[in-house]
């Protein structure tokens, strides 16, 4: 990227449950238009991360600024406002199991513009088919298969047109093909709309097929132990547990 | 075809050198055999002073799998102990295969769980300190919705209407089959046991009035309210539960919806408005039920059984019973939603948080009764 124009900065941030600390210390910056991996082995704390920056979960310390808006120190109705410019991609798609697909697109553009019911309709329309689930509006969750609950939920993350995209563990409990067509709708999301777009995964392949930025987070040392550009981890980082787990423990240590 | 006995396990041991013990294994060594005791081994390590080595033979094994590994590595660690080295080339590849797996990663420090006993006084300590922090959550929760509650009043919160509907009906007209049934006998109930005592003094005709104030003051809502707690209560803290497990409820939080709001409040409207319909309903069935003890058991007529019955009950206990119901329905509704909302990422929680709707929802039902009733007492209605 040659515009390094930050867009979500982490400062010194601490994690707990309790009296148990799961990460400190993290330090880094996303880019406007990065895809950023937040990255570790299993049980590191990643999706914790993720539920501290879309504002499900209060850190125990340090700050997360949004384009220099502290978000946790920030008034409720700007964190509203904030959240209002994510969108989220949960791990199992938590769909609203009550709704059929084109209600559950639409709840955020009824609560949050004054589109006719008609334009939602259009809308909602819209999105499901860039997923490529034209013609799914009247299916509920349960009645759809798990690569399309992900990608429905896809949809709904992109209703309101987010500045910033969450993603957590977008190819887990998906195939091979099914997981590359959402890495390409990633990129091609990123391309198109220009968000920013951050994924929680230790999917190897994805890794490197969509990230360009990243986040090493270890479960031993509690804290980040590297940070940038995925292939450049792999081949150059100074740290071995890096490299073997980018290497799937090729890495010799 | 007669069955061959499987060949049994043999553990047999001598000395080929002084520092030496050989440990000859034999026979079948797998799970559902009866096998020899590492103890044998120890005692003839301990009773061998100057043993120094322990070496096997398995020329005679047949089978074995993970019975023989657990006796191996029993008697290994046991020779450790005592400095005594155990080899391991007698025994075959796999299970030396094995014995090397297992010990490959050493026991994690402070991984293996204790299991301490707390004293009673920490036991009764730690309960007090739960009790005190649930009720706090319980006073939150309640602050919450209330809340919720008065922002719909000032219109700014909105629920979508399809869901409120689809509420109303799962717990209002849906319940009207097993509360037909339930209050329908408690009122036939109701009249037999008066009916019994009554018609010692020739005063049958009051049956009427026993089952019509019982009913309409007490009965019809205690009954509702148990039974929605069972029906509704625990429907609600199931759904809001599943909900939580799925990230469902996150996903509301991040497009800035509160679950409060969008989830708890219909519920609990929903209730508040269909139970005191229910309770009405659940008062003329149990009327029924002594109309039916009353014709048929003591030859009263239905026009005399009415007219009693409308003497004897005033609109006052219908209003007392009314208010009662309500009460019951924000208990109920209040208690499954607080227990589903509370409930954890696992699927027993969400078993749990069921049950503990349900409990909390009747002993909250006979706690405001007790309280009503008392306070009515006080200011004489």
């Amino acid at each position: 990227m040659n515009q390094q124009e930050p867009c979500i900065t982490v400062n010194d941030l601490t994690m707990t449950y309790g009296s148990f600390v799961v990460q400190k210390d993290l330090t880094f910056t996303v880019n406007r238009g990065d895809i950023f991996i937040i990255m570790g082995g299993s049980g590191c704390g990643k999706s914790t991360l993720m539920r501290v920056l879309i504002g499900l979960k209060k850190p125990a310390k340090g700050k997360v600024l949004y384009d220099e808006v502290s978000f946790w120190d920030a008034e409720p109705e700007s964190r509203d406002h904030l959240m209002r410019q994510f969108g989220v991609l949960y791990q199992s798609g938590a769909l609203w199991s009550s709704m059929n697909l084109a209600e559950n697109v639409a709840l955020p553009l009824e609560q949050y513009t004054n589109l006719s019911p008609s334009q939602i309709r259009e809308v909602t329309s819209l999105k499901l088919s860039l997923v490529g689930l034209a013609g799914f509006e009247e299916y509920y969750p349960s009645e759809i298969s798990g690569g399309m609950q992900k990608r429905a939920g896809l949809a709904r993350a992109m209703a309101m047109d987010p500045d910033i995209l969450f993603f957590d563990e977008p190819s887990a409990g998906l195939d091979p093909i099914s997981a590359r067509l959402l890495d390409d709708l990633i990129i091609e999301l990123r391309e198109s709309l220009g968000s920013t777009i951050i994924v929680v995964t230790h999917e190897l392949a994805s890794i490197f097929a969509i990230g360009n930025n990243s986040v090493f987070i270890d479960t031993e040392a509690k804290t980040m132990i590297a940070a940038g550009d995925p292939k450049e981890l792999r081949d150059g980082s100074p740290d071995p547990r890096v490299r073997n787990f980018l290497t799937r423990g090729e890495g010799g240590v | 075809m007669k069955v061959t006995e499987p060949p049994s396990s043999e553990l047999s041991f001598s000395r080929p050198t002084d520092d030496t013990l050989l440990v000859s294994l034999a026979g079948n060594w797998t799970i559902g055999n009866k096998l020899p005791s590492a103890d044998d081994v120890l005692a003839q390590i301990k009773s061998g002073s100057r043993i120094q080595r322990i070496t096997f033979d398995t020329e005679g094994l047949t089978a074995w799998d993970s019975r023989l590994l657990t006796f191996l590595i029993k008697v290994i660690a046991r020779g450790t102990q005592s400095k005594i080295c155990a080899e391991k080339e007698g025994l075959p590849p796999g299970v030396q295969r094995l014995l090397v797996l297992a010990s490959a990663v050493p026991e994690r420090k402070g991984a293996r769980r204790r299991s301490e006993r707390d004293t009673f006084l920490a036991k009764v300590g730690v309960s007090a300190v739960d009790f005190c922090r649930s009720a706090v959550e319980m006073l939150n929760f309640i602050g919450d919705a209330f809340i919720a509650f008065v922002r719909m009043l000032c219109g700014k919160s909105c629920f979508r209407l399809s869901d409120f509907i689809l509420i109303v009906r799962e717990c209002g007209a849906q319940a009207l089959p097993i509360v037909s049934l339930i209050s329908l006998l408690v009122g036939l109930i109701l009249a037999f046991v008066g009916a019994v005592q009554l018609m010692m003094f020739g005063a049958q005709l009051y049956v009427a009035s026993l089952v019509g104030i019982a009913m309409i003051r007490v009965m019809g809502a205690i009954m509702t309210g148990i039974i929605m707690a069972g029906r509704t209560g625990a429907a609600f803290a199931a759904q809001l539960g599943t909900m939580e497990v799925n990230e469902e409820i996150d996903a509301l939080k991040t497009i800035g919806v509160s679950p409060m709001e969008f989830l708890v409040l219909p519920r609990m409207i929903a209730l508040a408005i269909m139970m005191p319909l229910l309770c009405i309903y659940a008062d003329l069935m149990g009327i029924l039920g002594g109309l039916i003890v009353g014709v048929v058991m003591l030859d009263l007529n239905m026009v005399e059984y009415y007219e009693a019955t409308k003497a004897a009950v005033s609109l006052k206990d219908f209003f007392i019973g009314l208010f009662q119901s309500s009460v019951f329905g924000v208990l109920v509704a209040l208690s499954g939603c607080l227990r589903g909302m509370q409930c954890t990422r696992s699927a027993s929680a969400v078993g749990d948080a069921a049950t503990s709707a349900v409990v909390t929802g009747i002993v909250s039902i006979v706690v405001a009764t007790a309280i009503i009733t008392v306070l009515c007492n006080v200011i004489g209605i």
